[in-house]
């Protein structure tokens, strides 16, 4: 049954009818040939913002909100309007009690230092944090560890760096771990190194020491800076702000509507939004990709039907010599699948090259908008499947033409 | 041969319908030579595709070589082709991308001999009729009278029973025309039974005998004495 595709001559005849008509053939490919490149392309594009946003999000709980006090914009309680809003450890403690679908509640402390080791300086932000922190923005340790709770209880004066930090002060392929830096005149040990560009999202961390040590250090008392609360991935993290913020109004007696009094960032919301974004994105790719390929398979079709009613006299004469109509069927439909096999490989060559290109200038370094633009192969198997089936779906039509007239009619034909 | 009974076949045309064979009888025997002649429209190639198995008739008995040939799936007909006829055309009806060769080896490709051995038979019938060294030349590139015994390889290569040829001279002037007729002369002293439509005497003359048709019917089928075209020039 399927010897006839290994017969030189099958190809041959292929090859004869292909290139007697170039012009034409090759004119129809383009159809296909653009699908399938659409259809790479912009899914591998689509796949490379995707791990792009990953990248900025990855080391995130993404479903967080941060929030921080800010000045009141409505009088209360005898309050002037304008009250600068400080939130406080209890705070915290009472969302994380009170708030229903809560995980985690990380008060945060921050303070922009001169930052000394040696003869070497920088300016840095300080973070002070729990070893809770790491449960929500998790950090790639290249050395040592993050604060933990011995660090906490007893106010070590410990620090884990960023690269960034370590790039500044260090000696290339220096251990930092067990160096001191000075922190505002304080010497603080090394105690972890972390890799930079995971978690671009937010403020940027480049010190962090903990809570307790940063009390003390800066004279806090109990305010913070602010909160990072995580919900259970079932509860609504918009709920979750809402219900957080109100009981934040009421227990540091703001007006209920006092929309100005905190300030948040609410990381699932935007991320909710790029995924929406990213996943209509696909869709579109998908709709665009599919219809420009059945589009194109349709040109190949019309090509085909209009060569074989050129052809007519052609498949006569065959017809007399002996070819039966599943012969002169098969040949067309053969012809069909392997133009648009063709120009479906050309396609998906081509569009693999597009990748390449899009990589190499938007996809390097850790700004990218564009990370490791691809396509699975399943996917590309499954495009060349559906070539396939749509080629001989379509090579069907003007096959069944070719044969549905008497040799002798054809014959005629001039 | 071949045998004919009561043979009829009309054409519709539009409502009503034209009667164009009206019952024909014919018995052909191997060896034979047979000019089929009759005014334009009496019906000659509608008799000799039928024969040839490209159209069906209405009614009547056809038997080829003791096969009787009806009922036939589009299938059966082209095997029956391959097996037993060879046409040759008015116009040659080559396939004007493909050589001589290859033109030559296609009734062979429908049989499914392999490449090697087709290629060797067309070129040992392209040899017979003179154009060995055209193998490789494309149809266009030859005359009418190198086009037509190109086909008549071709009809030949299958090593067909019946060589069934519609006015294989209507192309071409008098003197390529006895140049392919004295061939066709040849093919049928080698045994080959051949049936032609012709319309001129001289080439009906060249033949064994002429039945001439007229209004669908046998008016005329008589034997001749063959002239032949060696002693013409
Ligand atoms: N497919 C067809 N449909 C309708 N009428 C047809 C068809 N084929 C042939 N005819 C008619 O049948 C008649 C016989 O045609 P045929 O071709 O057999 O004649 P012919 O003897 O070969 O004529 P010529 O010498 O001109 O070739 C003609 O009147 C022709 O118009
Ligand atoms: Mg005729």
């Amino acid at each position: 049954m399927f010897r006839f595709l290994f017969d030189r001559d099958t190809w041959q005849e292929v090859y004869d009818s292909f290139s007697k008509n170039k012009l034409r053939s090759v004119l129809t490919m383009v159809g296909v040939w653009w699908g399938i490149l659409l259809l790479i392309g912009l899914l591998g594009s689509a796949r490379g913002v995707e791990n792009s946003f990953n990248r900025l999000f990855g080391s995130f709980a993404t479903n967080s909100v941060f929030i921080w006090g800010q000045n009141t914009s409505k009088p209360f309680k005898g309050f002037q309007e304008g009250k600068r809003v400080r939130l406080s450890l209890s705070d915290a403690k009472k969302v994380e009690d009170n708030i229903d679908g809560i995980e985690f509640v990380v008060p945060r402390n921050r303070n922009q230092a001169t930052v000394v080791r040696n003869f070497l300086s920088g300016s840095f932000a300080i973070n002070g944090d729990y070893p809770l922190l790491d449960k929500v923005q998790k950090k790639k340790l290249i050395y040592g560890r993050f604060i933990n709770q011995n660090d906490i209880d007893d106010n070590k004066k410990v620090a884990v760096i960023s690269e960034e930090v370590y790039k500044q002060l260090f000696e290339k392929d220096k251990n930092p771990i067990g160096e001191y830096i000075e922190v505002n005149q304080i010497s603080f040990k090394v105690i972890g190194m972390f890799e930079n560009g995971n978690g671009n999202m937010g403020p940027s961390s480049d010190i962090h020491i903990p809570f307790t040590t940063f009390q003390q250090v800066y004279n806090q008392g109990d305010s913070i800076g602010w909160m990072m609360i995580t919900g259970k991935p079932e509860y609504s993290i918009e709920q979750i702000e809402t219900d957080a913020k109100l009981l934040l109004k009421n227990l540091n007696r703001i007006h209920p509507e006092d929309n100005r009094a905190f300030g948040s960032f609410n990381l699932g919301k935007e991320f909710a939004k790029i995924k929406g974004f990213l996943i209509g994105m696909q869709f579109l790719t998908w709709f665009v990709g599919i219809a420009t390929l059945i589009a194109g398979v349709f040109a190949i079709g019309n090509i085909l039907l209009i060569t074989v009613k050129e052809r007519t006299k052609e498949i006569g004469v065959r017809r007399a010599l002996g070819a039966t109509p599943f012969e002169i069927k098969r040949q067309i439909v053969l012809e069909a699948v392997f133009i648009t096999l063709v120009a479906g490989l050309f396609g998906i060559i081509t569009g693999g090259w597009i990748l390449i290109a899009l990589d190499h200038f938007f996809g390097q370094g850790t700004e990218a908008v564009i990370v490791n633009a691809s396509v699975s192969i399943a996917i590309v198997f499954i495009a060349l499947i559906i070539l396939v089936i749509l080629g001989t779906l379509i090579g069907l039509i003007p096959a069944f033409k070719a044969t549905s007239v008497k040799p002798i009619q054809a014959l005629r034909e001039e | 041969m071949l045998e004919i009974h009561q043979l009829h076949k009309s054409y519709p045309i539009g409502d009503s319908s034209l009667h164009v064979l009206k019952g024909i009888d014919l018995t052909v025997e191997s060896g034979e030579m047979v000019a089929i002649m009759g005014s334009s429209g009496s019906g000659k190639s509608t008799l000799l595709n039928i024969i040839g198995m490209l159209d069906e008739a209405d009614s009547g008995e056809y038997i080829l070589d003791g096969l009787p040939i009806k009922d036939l799936t589009e299938k059966k007909a082209a095997v029956y082709r391959n097996k037993f006829l060879g046409f040759i055309f008015q116009s040659f009806n080559l396939i004007n991308y493909k050589n001589a060769l290859e033109n030559v080896a296609l009734p062979l490709y429908y049989q499914g001999m392999k490449r090697k051995e087709r290629q060797e038979l067309a070129m040992f019938h392209l040899e017979k009729v003179g154009l060995a060294d055209w193998a490789q030349h494309l149809p266009k590139e030859l005359s009418g009278g190198q086009n037509q015994r190109v086909a008549i390889a071709r009809a030949l290569a299958a090593n067909p029973k019946l060589l069934l040829a519609d006015e294989p001279t209507g192309a071409l002037d008098t003197k390529t025309s006895y140049e392919i007729m004295e061939f066709i002369q040849q093919l049928n002293d080698e045994g080959k039974t051949i049936l032609m439509v012709t319309h001129e005497e001289d080439i009906a003359n060249m033949c064994k005998r002429i039945v001439r048709l007229r209004d669908g019917v046998i008016m005329e089928d008589k034997k001749v004495q063959q002239e032949r075209v060696s002693a013409y020039v």
